[in-house]
Order: structure tokens, then C-alpha cells, then sequence
């Protein structure tokens, strides 16, 4: 039983199911609920908190039960003229890039020989792109196959700020890059538990890549069509978008595909600019602030911590996102497209310069 | 903006309906609008959704039942329907009302105009996005409205004015309440200004969005905060001398300067907080007196005098088995609405029904303008524009 856990293909499979059932999907429904308490705490009202089992409504939790129920029962509703093979399979597209995104993301340190990834790959944050690129094809196939005026708006709405902020999204972690010299998400994480000044600031990307950061962050946001880059669902314009015929569980697929691509660009942000798992002076053998003694502490405490603290930080930049939405208004398409190209495009460029001069130079 | 995109020869215009079940199109509205692109090339507005055949109706109404169905004109404002109604049948009737009446309904009459302000404000800003001010301005909406149950006993459909004054007199603690939910609105204005007038997304979505010339504008009769935002200062509250007791109250008609949508959002806005300083001005020295006027030809004598004396006994009788009977002729009274000149154009015979009463709505020609403020701009910028104009169905289609 033993050797069957230590066989490096039956640990993979295990990560998965543990990744899939036990923290992107339960994570996506908590932050489907926390979005909707966090927008309520901000617009002063209550928020969810009718549905209920006997007399215990836990915060609402049991709202998640709820609609995921009524999306469930609900019919399987094919709209007249859709092109029933895409408007299938177009949801699965979303719903996957953003799940195989965890599957190249460190959720804390190893264990021994145990590492908490499921794939390291010396190529890391290309497929992590490759991935990300994925889901336009979800988008575009949903409001194209609909036969629908509003979901082919858009989707042509989607693809055009998609595919050109995949280019910011690039552009923006070339500094990064460099500063870490590798492509291998491990390398970055272990390059930013390295710090400045006799061990007293950490090298994390948002210190070291502040730009790059700044850009980064814009670009998730646009990549996920998120508030205040949802023209292509733009409600109030073109109704929905791109899925504005979906209903049931696959409109369920898009919506669950979106909080977990939000979960996993929060994951993402941690990863590559704060700090990953790292606390900061918290070493592999315990925690050392500059040139004070090391407080020694046991590996599996390590560990522990570093994970608390990944957590932390995921649920920081979930947040963020979150309230970004609930307190800006909409962009206007054209407008996307010119903060993009006029702005992030030659602001990322500088900053690759400004980086390759500074990392040449010190 | 982008009138400069030119229709490419070798493809067809996307012909799209926006509307009348749409979320940015409220009170129902259609748009026929042809797309190259994303920008308009052509659009065409097709109202009467919402026909109630309101002016039908008052054909075969006595002048009293009319008063319910003024509410249901602009329902965000419906106090300012019931009173421009009843001044033009009071001006039929020659009649004045008590100035006590008069503070009253002046205070009402800003208290819904802040409503709907707020009401046209918070659609605006959640059509570009922005869904949390829209719920905080729905918040301090209902402040208000607590104050308008208050007194009127309903919170939408108030029909509370009677010819000659209003249905009741001031309620007991009303003015406290007042004062003090005036100060609650007057943070959430200030909260949501905060949030929302130097915000760059913003402004940007409203800057340069459905602008119109001054000539224009006044060509297409523009009035009320449209007419104000291309920077005519034009008032009826205090144009010809004012109408009811604005007269004795100081305030600054806010103007526009360009006529975008963002100017015209600027000017509601001010107009909300001179609103709250006549109302402040207005409660600070309301006159002793009657709620209404004595005149029986128009207000129904108190119980006692129905039971206790003949002439109370007829008079209650006549105007319930005849309604008012005001002389023979025509009247047009205009007041100044939330969103411009409402106006009601009574024809008497000298019988219990009218002949005629026609509604001059506002918005219905900033619907009219829709396409000439739209067509050349995306699609983007139909829904900030549609939204400044504050189309209300009830009162456009009446």
C-alpha cells in the first residue's frame, strides 16, 4: 500500500483528485458566495442568507447548495438556429483552461521528496500563458455558435481584448523573467525567498518588478473579463455576451469557470509576484530576520505555515479583485483597447528595458 | 467621436433590436439600430410600449379620478404630476390655494424631484458599471420615499393633491424627519460624488457622449435638466415670476456647459442639492393656515358640516354626484418636472369630465433626439446616453 503511494504516477493522480475536489471546486463555490456577501457589505444591504436547512442558514452557505441545484434540474435547452456540436462543447473550454492552471502552481513547500505541484515543468509560465489563451476559444465558439446578434458582439468584443492583453499579459512578466532568470514557476518561488539588505527585505516581484506588477494585475483582470473589463459581457449594452443563450448547467460551466480562473489567476498573482508560499524571514529551517540567531523550527511546521500563508495571500488577491469590481464602472471597448496598446503595451516594453539595463548594470 | 468610420461597401449593417425587454432599456423603449461594426450608422426609436391611453381615460373621467392616474406618468416623481394637474384645473376654477398648501407641496414637489434625479442618476451610473452607486443612491431613494408615505400615506402612486390644496395638512414629527433624512441623503449624494465625478472610467464613459448643439437642442424643445446642460439657464420654477411659492426661495439654476452626458449628470446632481436647500429654506418658514381652500365649488366640506348643516350637505353632495364642474375654457399649466417642462392642456365644457387633457411629457423629445445623439457613436454609447436623458416610459407613452 505503501509503495503504491510513493509511485510518482499514483501521487499525481492523487494531487489531482485532491486539487479538483478538494480545492478548486469547493474554493470556486465559497468565492461565488463571498463575492456576493463582500458586494452586499459594500452596497449596504444584507446579502444571501434565506436558504437554509431546518433552522441553520450558515451565512448562506447553503445558497450554493441551492443554485447549484436549480441549475441543475434545470432543462437542457438547445435556442433554435444554435450549432448544437459548438454550443456544447464551447463552455468545456473555459472550464478547462482554468483548472489546468493549478496543476503548474506550488501550493507550498515540499515535504521531503513530496512537492505540493503536480507538475513542475521547465516551461512553467509559457504553458501557464498557453493555458490562459485556451479559454477564448470558449468564448468566441459560445457567442458564435448561438446564432445570436448580441452573443456574436460579444464575442467578437471577447477575442479582440483577450488575444491583445494575452500580449500585456506576456509583455509584463518578461521582466519578471529576467529578474528570476528561469521559466520554471519553482525558480521563481525559490528567487523570491532570497532578500536584499543582509536579509531584511525579500525579493519578492512586487518589489522587484513593481511596473510589471502593475500591468500584470490590469491584464488578469481584462484576460478574465472581469469588472471593470467586462465589455464583452457588458450587461447594460449587449445583455450577456457571449453566453446569452446558455441557461442550466452550462451556463453553470461558465460561471464556475470564471471563479475558478479567479481563484487561479489570485494563485497566479501570489506565485509570481507575492512571494508565492513565502513568509517573509521564514527559511527552510526556521525563521531568521536579518543578522538576528535563527529561531530553528521543525520542517512539517514550515510547511504548515507556508501554506497558511499561501492561502492568505490567494484569499488577499481574491478579495482585491473582488472589490475592484463592486466599486468601478464598466470600460467602454475602444476605451480597453487604448489603455492596452497605448498605454500598458509601451509601459511594459520600458520596463523590460529598465530591468535589462538594471539587471546588466548591478 | 468615431464618425470617421466609414461603412465598408462590401458588407451588410448589422441590423440589431435593442429593446423593449432589454436591461438599459427601462420603461419600454425600442431601438432599430443598424451596426457597422460596433458604431451606429442608423437607429430608429419606437415608443408605446407603455400607451395607457391616459388622455382617453380622461375623456370619461370625472376631474378628480384623473388625479390617480397623474401619478402613473412619471412614477418616479409622481407629486409633481399630481400637482401641475391640479393647478391647471385650478386655474380653470380661478381659485388660490393656501399658502401653507402651497410650502407643502413646493417641499414635496423637491423631495420627488430629488428622487428622480436620483433614480435617472443611479440607472445612468449602473448602465456603464458601476452598480454599487446605484444601490447606495436606491438606498437614500428610500429615505425619501419614507418621507413621502409619510405624508401622503403611499409611497409611489401618492395622488395627494386636491384643487385648491392637498389632501392633509402636515403630519405630526414630519418636519423632524425630514430634516433629519435630508442630512442622510445629503451624505449618500455626497458619498456617491466621491465615487463617481472624478472617477477617470467615469467620466470617460460620459465625456463627449451624446452631445447636442445648443440650437439643437432648443430646436428639438429640450427643457429641464437637458436644456440645462448645453447651458441655458431655463428654469420654469423661476422663468415668468415661478409657479406655486418658488418665488420665495433662493436658489442657483446649475448649467452645462458642452451638452454631453456628463453634463448633464453634473447638473442633476446640483440640482439634488439645491433642492435640499429650498426644501430646507421652505420648512424653515412654513406659513400658519389651512391645508386647503374653503372654496366648496372644489374642496369637500368637513364631516361635521355634511351632518350638521344643508349647505354642507349639498355641497358634499354636488361634488360627489357632478365632480367639479369648473367654467368653460381652456387652460395650459407647465410646471417645471424632474426632467423638464410637464405640461397640462385641460379643456373645460363646464360638465363634470373634461373635454380634453393633453400631457406635454418631457422626455418625449429626448427620445426623439435619441438617434441624432447616437448614430456615428458605438453601440457602447447608446446605453450612458439613453440613460442621461431619463426616458420614463409612463410619461412618455402615457
Amino acid at each position: 500500500m505503501l509503495e503504491l503511494l510513493i509511485n510518482p504516477y499514483i501521487q499525481t493522480i492523487l494531487k489531482v483528485i485532491f486539487l479538483i475536489f478538494l480545492v478548486v471546486l469547493p474554493s470556486a463555490a465559497l468565492l461565488t458566495l463571498m463575492e456576493r456577501k463582500w458586494s452586499a457589505l459594500i452596497q449596504d444591504r444584507r446579502g444571501p442568507g434565506r436558504a437554509n436547512i431546518g433552522k441553520f442558514t450558515f451565512l448562506g452557505i447553503f445558497h450554493i447548495l441551492a443554485d447549484g441545484m436549480k441549475l441543475a434540474l434545470k432543462e437542457d435547452f438547445y435556442p433554435a438556429g444554435t450549432n448544437r456540436f459548438l454550443f456544447t462543447i464551447a463552455p468545456y473550454f473555459g472550464f478547462f483552461s482554468a483548472v489546468t492552471l493549478f496543476a503548474l502552481l506550488p501550493i507550498t513547500s515540499p515535504l521531503g521528496n513530496f512537492t505540493f505541484q503536480i507538475v513542475d515543468v521547465n516551461i512553467g509560465i509559457l504553458m501557464i500563458l498557453a493555458y490562459m489563451s485556451f479559454s477564448i476559444y470558449g468564448a468566441v465558439l459560445a457567442g458564435w455558435s448561438t446564432d445570436n446578434k448580441y452573443g456574436m458582439l460579444g464575442a467578437v468584443r471577447a477575442s479582440a481584448q483577450m488575444i491583445s492583453y494575452e500580449v500585456f499579459l506576456g509583455v509584463s512578466l518578461l521582466g519578471l523573467l529576467v529578474v528570476y532568470n528561469s521559466l520554471r514557476i519553482s525558480d521563481i518561488v525559490a528567487g523570491q525567498n532570497e532578500y536584499w539588505f543582509n536579509g531584511l527585505i525579500p525579493k519578492w516581484g512586487i518589489l522587484t518588478q513593481p511596473i510589471g506588477f502593475l500591468i500584470f494585475f490590469t491584464a488578469i483582470l481584462a484576460e478574465m473579463k472581469r469588472a471593470p473589463f467586462d465589455a464583452p459581457e457588458g450587461e447594460s449594452e449587449i445583455v450577456a455576451g457571449f453566453f446569452i443563450e446558455y441557461s442550466g448547467m452550462r451556463f453553470a460551466l461558465f460561471f464556475l469557470a470564471e471563479y475558478i480562473s479567479l481563484v487561479g489567476m489570485a494563485m497566479l498573482i501570489s506565485t509570481l509576484f507575492l512571494g508565492s508560499y513565502h513568509f517573509p524571514w521564514l527559511l527552510d529551517a526556521g525563521f531568521k530576520l536579518g543578522s538576528l540567531p535563527l529561531v530553528e523550527l521543525p520542517q512539517w511546521l514550515v510547511v504548515f505555515l507556508r501554506f497558511i500563508t499561501f492561502g492568505g495571500k490567494v484569499l488577499f488577491c481574491c478579495w482585491l479583485i473582488i472589490s475592484i469590481r463592486w466599486s468601478l464602472p464598466r470600460f467602454k471597448f475602444d476605451q480597453i483597447m487604448k489603455l492596452g496598446w497605448n498605454r500598458l503595451m509601451p509601459l511594459g516594453i520600458l520596463n523590460l528595458i529598465i530591468t535589462i539595463l538594471v539587471t546588466l548594470l548591478f | 467621436m468615431n464618425s470617421s468610420v466609414g461603412i465598408d461597401k462590401d458588407t451588410d449593417l448589422m441590423e440589431i433590436e435593442i429593446g423593449p425587454s432589454h436591461p438599459a432599456m427601462h420603461g419600454i423603449v425600442r431601438f432599430s439600430v443598424s451596426l457597422s461594426g460596433e458604431t451606429i450608422v442608423k437607429m430608429k426609436a419606437e415608443i408605446g410600449y407603455l400607451h395607457r391611453a391616459f388622455e382617453k381615460e380622461a375623456e370619461n373621467s370625472r376631474y378628480i379620478q384623473i388625479l390617480p392616474y397623474t401619478d402613473r406618468l412619471n412614477y418616479c416623481s409622481a407629486i409633481i404630476n399630481n400637482c401641475g394637474y391640479s393647478m391647471a384645473v385650478e386655474k380653470l376654477f380661478g381659485i388660490h390655494t393656501p399658502k401653507r398648501a402651497e410650502y407643502a407641496r413646493v417641499i414635496m414637489m423637491e423631495v420627488s424631484r430629488i428622487s428622480d434625479h436620483m433614480t435617472c442618476v443611479a440607472a445612468a451610473a449602473m448602465e456603464v458599471g458601476a452598480f454599487t452607486i446605484f444601490l447606495w443612491f436606491i438606498k437614500a431613494r428610500e429615505y425619501l420615499w419614507e418621507l413621502i408615505e409619510d405624508f401622503t400615506g403611499a409611497r409611489l402612486t401618492t395622488s395627494w393633491t386636491r384643487f385648491g390644496g392637498n389632501a392633509n395638512d402636515f403630519p405630526d414629527g414630519f418636519l423632524d424627519k425630514l430634516a433629519n433624512h435630508l442630512i442622510k441623503v445629503q451624505e449618500v449624494i455626497d458619498e456617491c460624488d466621491k465615487m463617481a465625478t472624478t472617477n477617470k472610467i467615469f467620466v470617460d464613459r460620459l465625456k463627449g457622449v451624446g452631445i447636442l448643439s445648443k440650437e439643437k437642442a432648443i430646436s428639438y424643445g429640450f427643457t429641464g435638466p437637458m436644456l440645462r446642460a448645453v447651458g441655458v439657464a431655463h428654469d420654469l420654477r423661476v422663468a415668468d415670476g415661478g409657479y406655486s411659492a418658488y418665488s420665495d426661495f433662493d436658489f442657483e439654476i446649475p448649467v452645462g456647459e458642452v451638452g454631453d452626458s456628463y453634463d448633464r449628470y453634473l447638473v442633476r446632481m446640483e440640482e439634488m442639492r439645491q433642492s435640499i436647500s429650498i426644501i430646507k429654506q421652505a420648512s424653515q418658514k412654513i406659513p400658519k393656515g389651512s391645508h386647503i381652500t374653503r372654496n366648496r365649488r372644489t374642496s369637500l366640506p368637513p364631516k361635521s358640516e355634511v351632518y350638521g348643516s344643508i349647505e354642507g350637505m349639498i355641497d358634499h353632495f354636488k361634488l360627489i354626484m357632478e365632480g367639479h364642474t369648473p367654467p368653460k375654457g381652456e387652460v395650459y399649466v407647465n410646471v417645471e418636472g424632474a426632467n423638464g417642462e410637464l405640461g397640462f392642456y385641460v379643456v373645460s365644457d363646464g360638465s363634470g369630465t373634461p373635454v380634453k387633457v393633453r400631457v406635454r411629457p418631457p422626455c418625449f423629445n429626448f427620445v426623439a433626439a435619441m438617434a441624432d445623439m447616437c448614430v456615428g457613436h458605438p453601440i457602447a454609447d447608446l446605453v450612458p446616453t439613453f440613460g442621461s436623458i431619463n426616458m420614463i416610459g409612463g410619461e412618455l407613452d402615457r
